[in-house]
């Protein structure tokens, strides 16, 4: 209290600071803002480790279009095409160049999200391979330029399982054999109940919510033989051991040849096969700048660069070519055309579908005790018991003041 | 005057960072997706009921496994000598500087079916044990990261109590047991319900441990939360309504471990 005059005026020099501060900040962050537009940068959201990034002896994609082009590139990464699509939805930012997987692809298309290209200025994608153009998701070839592809397989630890990758199909997740040590798709609801569906035998785009249902009662009975539903862990804990069979993309599989122990298997029936593709999102602030990235992704070099990074299939042939005779004629890492007429490709489905699917996919994994609702009525049992014993303390202590 | 502008900072920043958000989740909460009022959010709620209950018996356990194993650490590290207390207690917020996830992954490597525990026990000729992803192992990574937020108030309580009025108490004869039961117990319940407190609601809404340690094969109600917002579902309605409704249960739950403060309880007891 003696000192209070000092106080306050070394509280309102503190203010005085604080105040400069912040303006100083604001004004240095306009500037900054106004000096922006002079280098133009564009936003790419793509899955987790989908491009060259430069970790390994290829070349880093983005810091060779910065270099090329003084377009600087903003990169983001997401783990599923729901997470993207959620984040598109809510339009917290702004992506110029997205890269969905095909059902995805159809469901921005009907929803508006997306922009349509001028194949004009993207030269380079005359070289993509014509079986991926005009689509199922995308059939007037407006919306998207393929990225790379693949199929669903079964990632194996060979020598924790006993059967042969030619005789293996869906029904081997389900099998008691390996308890514990089968590992399933986390995040997305299509690819986890795509198994299921599969393994069935029914079509993996299915709108008959029985169908579903059916699907969910399967996921559930495999429930207990789960060791945990992951999207990045598959290959470390199969490579080491500690997981035995789990469900991936198959081109995954260049990434981490690196374990002896990893097999692939494609399984005998049914498969998915998958595109991933470039789009631009229709409220793109530089759809220019972003079909130039396309552009540039497509050219042959930088697309051989960026595939022998990533490991995933190419739509383009002449990359093809120049890929590692051993990767490129590999049947289960490009699936030959006896794989792929067993193939199928996800849908768009409506939303009431994705809704029912959503629900009993959380359903699935939502564990109902009984125990916990026994332990937390224990534990209010417990709270009132003492509730009353504190209230008979205080009234004693009252009538003891009285008297 | 002069005391509201040096808050102002601090105010400017609740309303953008926490009021306005607040507000936008109760908003949230009561619309449909066209935007009109609609209160079956709130309905679609109790689909989720059991995880309501087993995200709080979960987080309970841990808040109880804290208490129990972290009272006698800062019983007795306030009893050191004032040295070893400043040494002890930054052991204690050492982990702390470490990131969350980066810990938890550690766990991971260490609870695995063929981790460290496992081989451990392996190489003794015991049996190996199922750690990983079970509810135990999500409670563990609860205790393990939340723990420090219960040893610290209780500490910082404990080291206030006046020295005298133990001494007065060892003066009148009581032992050891009756001076801790009647004297530094009671005067440390703040602690313990600030401490309760601080480890009870970031486990009530945590969302990646149950996926890390847990497997992802029992979700808490965090986790639901993440998914309605960034996951396969985009349903930012319900996911508010969840938040509100797991708010209102919080509230709730502070209230009911507020009444463990005698004079509080006492006050508000009297008031009926």
């Amino acid at each position: 209290m003696v000192n209070f005059s000092k106080n306050k005026t070394f509280l309102a020099f503190c203010t005085l600071a604080f105040g400069l501060l912040f303006t100083f900040l604001l004004i240095k962050w306009q500037i900054d803002n106004k000096n922006e537009p002079k280098q133009v940068s564009i936003n790419v959201y793509n899955w987790g480790n989908h491009i060259s990034d430069g970790s390994s002896e290829h070349i880093n994609v983005n810091a060779e279009f910065e270099r090329r082009t003084g377009i600087k590139v903003n990169y983001s990464t997401y783990q599923d095409n729901e997470s993207l699509y959620a984040k598109i939805m809510s339009s917290a930012t702004k992506y110029d160049v997205i890269i969905p997987s095909d059902y995805m692809v159809a469901k921005l298309i009907e929803k508006n999200m997306l922009r349509k290209m001028d194949f004009s200025k993207m030269p380079n994608t005359s070289t993509i391979d014509k079986e991926f153009l005009n689509p199922s998701y995308d059939p007037q070839n407006e919306y998207s330029v393929p990225y790379t592809w693949g199929v669903v397989g079964i990632f194996y630890n060979k020598s924790l399982v006993s059967e042969s990758p030619e005789e293996m199909d869906w029904d081997i997740l389900w099998n008691p054999k390996y308890k514990g040590r089968i590992m399933m798709f986390e995040n997305s609801p299509r690819d986890a109940f795509g198994i299921a569906l599969m393994k069935l035998g029914l079509s993996i785009n299915t709108i008959d919510p029985q169908d579903l249902k059916k699907a969910a009662a399967e996921m559930a009975r495999q429930k207990p033989l789960i060791k945990g539903y992951v999207t990045d862990q598959v290959f470390e804990k199969i490579g080491i051991g500690e997981a035995a069979l789990a469900p991936y993309y198959t081109d995954a599989y260049i990434v981490t040849s690196g374990s002896k122990d990893l097999g692939l298997a494609i399984p005998k029936g049914i498969t998915n096969k998958f595109v991933n593709a470039m789009c631009i999102c229709a409220n793109s602030d530089h759809p220019d700048e972003a079909q130039q990235y396309i552009n540039f992704i497509c050219d042959i070099e930088i697309a051989t660069e960026n595939i022998k990074h990533v490991g995933y299939c190419t739509p383009q042939q002449a990359v093809r070519e120049r890929l590692d005779p051993e990767i490129s004629q590999n049947k289960s890492l490009y699936p030959d055309k006896e794989i792929l007429s067993r193939s199928h490709t996800y849908e768009n489905l409506p939303d009431e579908t994705n809704a029912l699917m959503n629900d009993l996919w959380l359903k699935t994994r939502i564990e109902n005790n009984n125990s916990s609702k026994k332990f937390i009525c224990i534990l209010l049992g417990l709270f009132l018991v003492y509730l009353g014993l504190s209230a008979s303390k205080i009234i004693k202590k009252r009538k003891g003041n009285y008297t | 005057m002069k005391k509201r502008i040096v808050l102002s900072p601090y105010l400017v920043w609740s309303t953008i960072f926490i009021i306005a958000p607040v507000s936008l989740i109760f908003i949230f909460a009561f619309r449909d997706i066209d935007g009109n009022f609609s209160l079956s959010n709130l309905k679609n709620v109790f689909m989720y009921s059991d995880v309501f209950l087993s995200s709080l018996s979960l987080s309970i356990m841990a808040t109880l496994a804290c208490l129990i194993i972290g009272y006698p650490t800062a019983y007795l590290i306030s009893r050191t000598n004032p040295k070893t207390q400043k040494l002890l207690i930054a052991l204690i917020a050492m982990p702390m500087w470490l990131n969350f996830l980066l810990k938890t992954y550690a766990w991971m490597t260490i609870l695995e079916d063929n981790g460290i525990i496992n081989n451990l026990l392996f190489y003794l000729g015991l049996q190996k044990l199922k750690i990983i992803n079970t509810q135990g192992a999500v409670v563990f990574g609860m205790v393990y990261n939340f723990i420090t937020y219960m040893i610290l108030p209780i500490y910082s309580v404990l080291i206030k109590t006046d020295k005298h009025i133990i001494e007065a108490a060892q003066d009148l004869g009581a032992n050891q047991n009756k001076i801790f039961f009647k004297i530094t117990l009671p005067l440390s319940i703040p602690g313990i319900i600030s401490g309760v407190s601080m480890v009870f609601v970031p486990s009530v809404s945590t969302f990646i441990l149950s996926r890390m340690l847990g497997g992802g094969t029992s979700l808490l109600i965090g986790d639901v939360i993440d998914i309605q917002f960034l996951g396969s579902v985009y349903n930012p309605w319900l996911g508010s309504a969840i938040s509100l409704i797991l708010m209102l249960l919080i509230f709730l739950c502070m209230a009911i471990i507020n009444f463990f403060d005698n004079s509080k309880a006492e006050k508000e007891i009297a008031a009926f």
